[in-house]
This record gives structure tokens, sequence and C-alpha cells, in this order.
């Protein structure tokens, strides 16, 4: 549609007619100009996206880059010998397993004979490895007497050492840089190598374990576990205390000064810095009622403080977009309020309530501060059992690794924050379904 | 006035004169904020007759329709005045019951409003919620009665569980009627109830109304002029916020005493 076919006046326009004013130059070019801004506030939405998926994108792939290693974690293969003169066959779980595998290493290496070297041999093997045997045997006690060919779990050293290549670490070593391996070591794990028996192996560690000191050794189970049952905590306090809140203020409170008040309040609420929250908490659910620490009991309460504004704010808005017809008819058939609140108003404001709740919940999942103050950040090595037993949260236990000395606990933190955004993003698509579900119903 | 009741109720009207009005409005005021939206209304409102409330738009004619079931309770900023009494009891009295008075007053709004629900559970609702039907069956058998009162039932027999929010505007109109008669309620109150409903379906309601007065006692408001003379037995025209004229209908129509209401009618204003 070029505009010269559009100045052109119709043929079979009677004589005497006006032009149509849309037809004018001054509108065509005003027109024009419309059309182009349009398509500059295109591009610019364009633009905007582009930069979003770009930050994503590198941030996605800087974590894979350095976390991907974290999930394989290196082995060697030995002979075992499951000797009774290291384990007693009726008590399976109290045998010297470390004395076994490193009778295991030095019939591997038998040239070495030094104590030193002896222990530079030795250190070789995780205790991890020492841990896996003793759970194979004790699961499984006839085993004892035979001879095995075990992947053992190497320390982190070996590990960094296989994960930067062999070869590398040993040009390092010669250029005098600072590596924790000595020159036999190397040795010994090239001659492993040669034969076949030095490999990285799938890390399932890594998701059955708990916080270890050592950085082939950990697993984010625990922090999983700390995390979910906090939340669930979170959103067992946040979800009716701010649904039933929101309900009255919006269906119920009279409109006067005081719950103007409260609005306000509740929209500050939701701006406080959430460490002030964690003192909070430490003030009033340690000191004053005595609460264990460290328990997601506490960390979920501290966290239900910081969501229930948030919920709030949500639900209300969720609930004033219910139309007031809706209202006006329920209750002109002779329904009471709270009939009109949970049989017609509720229904159709969830949709709006569960996203914002899941919202409130992803932000609760990712906080770390208000939980460093009730003690959730101390050093703990078992899976928590309940909402009493001591635990910490993903971001905590991923703050802790950032915070490692080892070299290992780099992929490690990686790793941990990968395993935190995946365990974000299943919860939200749960979330999505169950919207699903509840809108369906209209 | 009573020589006109006996043309439109031969059986009962004798005792009908005699009896006390089911609803009686005095004085009414209504203010919405600041202004006033009704000044001094009062009217009875009797069994077996269907009352039309008719005038120009905004004259105050849906203000007083919410009054007589409190609808303008949830309204921000609205008072009434006066004293409006359902078989003698003061309505606005603290120890009056809403949910019964709404249950007694039945209300069909102006703009239809269907919940986001199936159609059976439309209709179903307020029974539900009453307690009215003993069992699955006989809550069927309201539903259908009230969906064919209301000229419905043929066209969502065999859609009954979608949704109340996918019919037409009419057919949603036509709903609303079913769900407010599923109640039984003695007064219903219809706010234009056919401006959305072609000629066949507004014939039906009209017959539906004319049925239901035989039980119950109808407030309609219509800007039909022939309809308003149809199917009803008194007429009371409103005029900014006032009651100007009310009387038998045949007497309005043909020489009302203001010359408001004769302008309205004739179609010369409003
Ligand atoms: N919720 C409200 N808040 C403020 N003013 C209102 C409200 N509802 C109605 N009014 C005012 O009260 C007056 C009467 O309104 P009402 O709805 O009773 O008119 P109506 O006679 O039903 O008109 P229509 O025939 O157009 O439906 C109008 O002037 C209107 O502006
Ligand atoms: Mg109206």
């Amino acid at each position: 549609m070029t505009d010269a076919a559009a100045l052109t006046p119709p043929a079979a326009r009677p004589a005497g007619v006006p032009l149509s004013p849309h037809l004018s130059p001054r509108i065509a070019a005003r027109r024009r100009g419309r059309h182009r801004a349009e398509m500059r506030f295109r591009l610019y939405g364009l633009a905007a996206l582009s930069l979003c998926a770009l930050a994503l994108i590198v941030l996605l792939a800087s974590l894979v880059w350095s976390g991907l290693s974290a999930f394989w974690q290196t082995h060697l293969r030995l002979e075992v010998e499951i000797s009774t003169r290291h384990v007693d066959p009726t008590r399976p779980q109290a045998g010297d397993y470390g004395g076994m595998l490193r009778a295991a290493l030095e019939a591997r290496f038998p040239e070495v004979t030094s104590r030193a070297d002896r222990r530079r041999l030795h250190a070789l093997l995780s205790s991890g490895a020492e841990e896996d045997l003793r759970r194979m045997v004790t699961a499984d006690p006839s085993l004892i007497g035979t001879r095995q060919r075990l992947w053992l779990l190497a320390g982190t050293d070996v590990d960094m050492a296989v994960k930067t290549g062999l070869s590398r670490v040993a040009q390092q070593i010669k250029e005098g840089a600072g590596v924790r391996l000595s020159e036999r070591q190397l040795e010994w794990l090239e001659r492993l190598s040669r034969e076949g028996d030095l490999a990285l192996r799938w890390n399932s560690r890594f998701f059955t374990a708990g916080d270890s000191r050592d950085p082939e050794r950990v697993g984010v189970l625990g922090g999983l576990v700390g995390s979910l049952l906090t939340l669930l905590v979170c959103l067992a306090l946040a979800l009716p205390v701010g649904v039933a809140a929101a309900v009255y203020l919006e269906e119920f409170a009279p409109r006067n000064r005081f719950t103007a008040l409260i609005e306000v309040n509740i929209a500050n609420l939701a701006a406080v810095p959430s460490i002030v929250f964690g003192l909070l908490g430490l003030a009033v659910f340690l000191n004053a009622f005595g609460m264990p620490r460290s328990a997601p009991l506490v960390g979920g309460a501290v966290l239900a403080l910081l969501s229930l504004p948030i919920i709030i704010i949500a639900a209300r808005a969720a609930l004033r977009a219910v139309p007031p017809s809706v209202r006006e008819a329920a209750l002109s058939l002779g329904a009471s309020r709270m009939q009109v609140v949970t049989h017609h108003v509720l229904p159709l404001a969830m949709p709006g309530i569960l996203t914002g709740t899941i919202l409130a919940l992803a932000n609760a999942l990712g906080e770390t501060a208000p939980l460093l103050m009730i003690g959730m950040v101390a050093f703990i090595v078992d899976i928590p059992r309940d909402i009493l037993s001591p635990a910490t949260v993903l971001p905590v236990q991923i703050y802790m690794w950032a915070s490692g000395a080892e070299r290992g606990f780099v992929e490690k933190t990686a790793a941990g924050i990968m395993v935190l955004l995946a365990f974000m993003l299943s919860m939200n698509a749960a979330a999505i379904l169950m919207r699903r579900r509840v809108e369906r119903r209209w | 006035m009573v020589s006109t009741m006996d043309m439109h109720l031969p059986a009962t009207s004798a005792e009908q004169a005699v009896a006390p009005p089911l609803m009686q409005a005095r004085g009414v005021n209504v203010y919405y904020g600041q202004k006033q939206a009704l000044r001094d209304v009062s009217l009875d409102i009797r069994r077996g007759e269907v009352l039309a409330l008719i005038g120009p738009s905004g004259c105050g004619k849906s203000t007083f329709l919410r009054c007589l079931n409190r609808m303008n309770d949830i309204v921000e900023g609205a008072r009434v005045e006066g004293d409006i009494r359902l078989e003698g009891q003061d309505i606005y009295a603290p120890e009056m019951d809403v949910v019964l008075l709404r249950a007694r007053v039945g209300m069909v709004a102006q703009k239809p409003n269907p919940f986001p629900k199936s159609i059976y559970d439309n209709v179903a609702y307020g029974p539900r919620i009453h307690g009215l039907t003993s069992s699955r069956a006989e809550l069927d058998a309201l539903v259908e009665r009230s969906l064919r009162d209301a000229a419905l039932w043929d066209e969502v027999k065999d859609r009954l569980r979608e949704p109340g929010t996918s019919l037409s505007g009419g057919q949603q109109q036509r709903l609303c009627i079913a769900r407010a008669i599923a109640v039984s309620p003695d007064v219903l109150l219809m706010d234009e109830p056919c401006s959305a409903i072609d000629p066949i379906a507004t014939e039906r309601i009209e017959m539906l109304i004319e049925q239901l007065r035989q039980r119950y006692a109808i407030v309609i408001v219509t800007h039909n002029m022939q309809q308003a003379a149809r199917i009803s037995q008194r007429t009371a025209f409103f005029h900014l916020g006032e009651l100007v004229e009310l009387g038998p209908t045949h007497e309005i129509f043909t020489a009302a005493r203001s010359e408001k209401a004769r302008d309205y009618i004739s179609g010369r204003f409003g």
C-alpha cells in the first residue's frame, strides 16, 4: 500500500463529495509516523528480551563450565583382600577397613618402602573409600575372606590432578608451581592410568551425602532436605495466615484509619531487609521461646515472617480482581458473607494466590542472611530427619562451600548452585501444574 | 382501586385488599455519599401483584429495588433512611437476619451475573445453601423446573455441565431468573429482566411472571412501556429520585395526573 495509491482519489467518487480527511497528506504522514513508532517500540522490547536471554545464557554457561566436572569423581581400581585379619566376620561393622585399603595400596606398589613414601601412597585414597568399603561389607558379610577388584574414591588432590590433566600437572611440578601432589605420587597415578585403573566415575555420592570437610565426599542431600523441610514449615505457617489476613482485610474489614495504617505497614514490611527478620527470629524464637538452634522449624518460621507480607499483598490483589458482580449474585441469593468467600471468591482468587505464594517461596528458598542469624550455618554431616533436627539449607551450604579453602570446593559450589536452580525450577513447574488444576474449575 | 384489583385477581381480591401488604416502604431516602438518590419514597408491595417501576435512566429505580433486599449494605458510602417492613418486621432492624431477608426477597440484577460455575451449579446454588432439597433427585427436579420456568431448559438441557458464563447475554439473563426463582422467594425483584432477550423468550418470561404472581409479589423495573402495561397491575413512575406517581397501571397509562409521567409514557422525554 504505497502512499501514492492512497492519495489518488477513487475514480468512482461522485463530484461534490469531499475527500476523506484520512487521505490528506498531513494525516497520512502522521500515520506513517505512528507505524514507525510502533516498530521502534517493538524493537526496544525485543532488545530488552535478548539482553535478558543473553545474561541468562552467560550465567548458565559459566555455571555449567565450572560445575559440570563435580558430577564425576576420580576413582582408583585396586584389588582388595577382605581378610579376616582386618575384619571379624561376626562384627563386620567394626573392621579395620583403613588398614585393609593401605594393605591393598602397598600390594599394588610393592617397591614403596620408606615411611614418608608410604604415607604419600596412602594419601591417594579418600577417607570416603574406607566408608564405602565398610558399608559394602556390612551389607554383604559373605564378602569377607574374598578378594575383590574395586573402584575406590580418590582423594581431592588426586581428583584435581586428574581433572586438570596429569601431563599438565607434571609440567606445573617442573615449573615449581604450587601443586599439592609430589612427583612420586604423580608417577604412581600415571602408572595406574596406563593400566586402566584410574578413571572419572559418576559421582552419585553428590546426591546422597550430606556435608563433609573433604570436597570429594560432599553431597547436596543435606542442604536439599533442609531446604525442603524449611520451606514446608514456611508454607504451612505463611499461606493460611497470609490468606486469612488478606481475606479479612479485603472482604470483612471496615475501611477506616486503622485498616489503612495496617495496609501501609504490610507494604512496609515487604521492604524490610531480610536480616532484620533473622535478628527477630534469634531474639524471639531462640532466646525468648528457647527453640532449638539450626532447626528447620525455626528457619521456616523466620522465612514465614519474611514471606507473609508478600503473600498478603498478592492474595489481596487476587481477591480484588474477583468481579464484584459475583459477590452480589451470591449475596442476593442469601449466601452468608463467609459462604460468599469460601464458595466463590477464594476459588476464583486461588490461582493468583498460588502464584504469589510460589514467588514468595522461591524468594525464601534463596534467603541466606536471616538463616545465618539463627545458626543454620553450622557444619552438619547428617541428613536432617525432621523439622527439629539440626539442618542447613542449600544456599547456606553453597555459601559454606564457596568459602571453603580446598580447591575441590570450587566445582562443588557451582554444582550446588545448579542443583539449587533445578530445585527452584521444579518447584515452579509444580506450582504451574497446581495452578492449572485450580483454574480448570473456572 | 379495589375495582382494578378485581379485574386481575378474581379469586382472592377481597382478602387482598384488606390484608396488610407483604412489604411496606415509608419515607425512604437513599444517599450515595453526599448525593441523594431517593427522596421520601413510600409504597406497598402486595402478594399476587406485579408492580412495575418506570422512569428515565438514573432516576433511582435500581436503587429502590436494592433497598428492599438490603443490597445497598455492601455499597461503599450508601446510606438508607426510612422504614421498610417485610410482613410488619423492620428489615433494617439490628435483629433482622439478612440471609433470611435475601432468601425471601430474591433479586435478578440489571446486568446478568452468572457464577463462573456450571449451569446446573448456578441454579442449584441457592437451594443448596439453604438446604431446600433433601435428595439429589429432588435437586435435579428443582433445577429443571426452574430452568423450564425461565424458558431456558430446552436450550441448555444437554449442556448443564458447561459454564454459565459461556451462554449468550440473553441466556445468561434467563439463567439468573432461574437461579432466583429456585430459592422460592416471597418477593421477586427484577431489574430489567428482558433487556437482552428476544421477543419469544420475553413472552415466556412474561408468562412466567404472570404465573409467579399467584404465589409471589413481583417488582419489575422496565424501560418497555408495552411490557409494563401488559404485565403489571400497578405502576410507579420515578423521576429524579422521587416517586412522582403511583397507581393502577391502566390509570397511569391512560390518564396520568402528572405531565412528566404522561410525557415519559408517550415517549416525549426520557
Ligand atoms: N454505587 C453508587 N455510587 C454512587 N452513586 C450511585 C451508585 N449507584 C447509583 N448511583 C446514582 O444513583 C442514581 C440512581 O441510580 P439507579 O441505578 O438507581 O438508576 P436507575 O433508575 O436504575 O437507572 P437505569 O434505568 O439506567 O438503570 C444515579 O444518579 C446514579 O448515578
Ligand atoms: Mg437501573
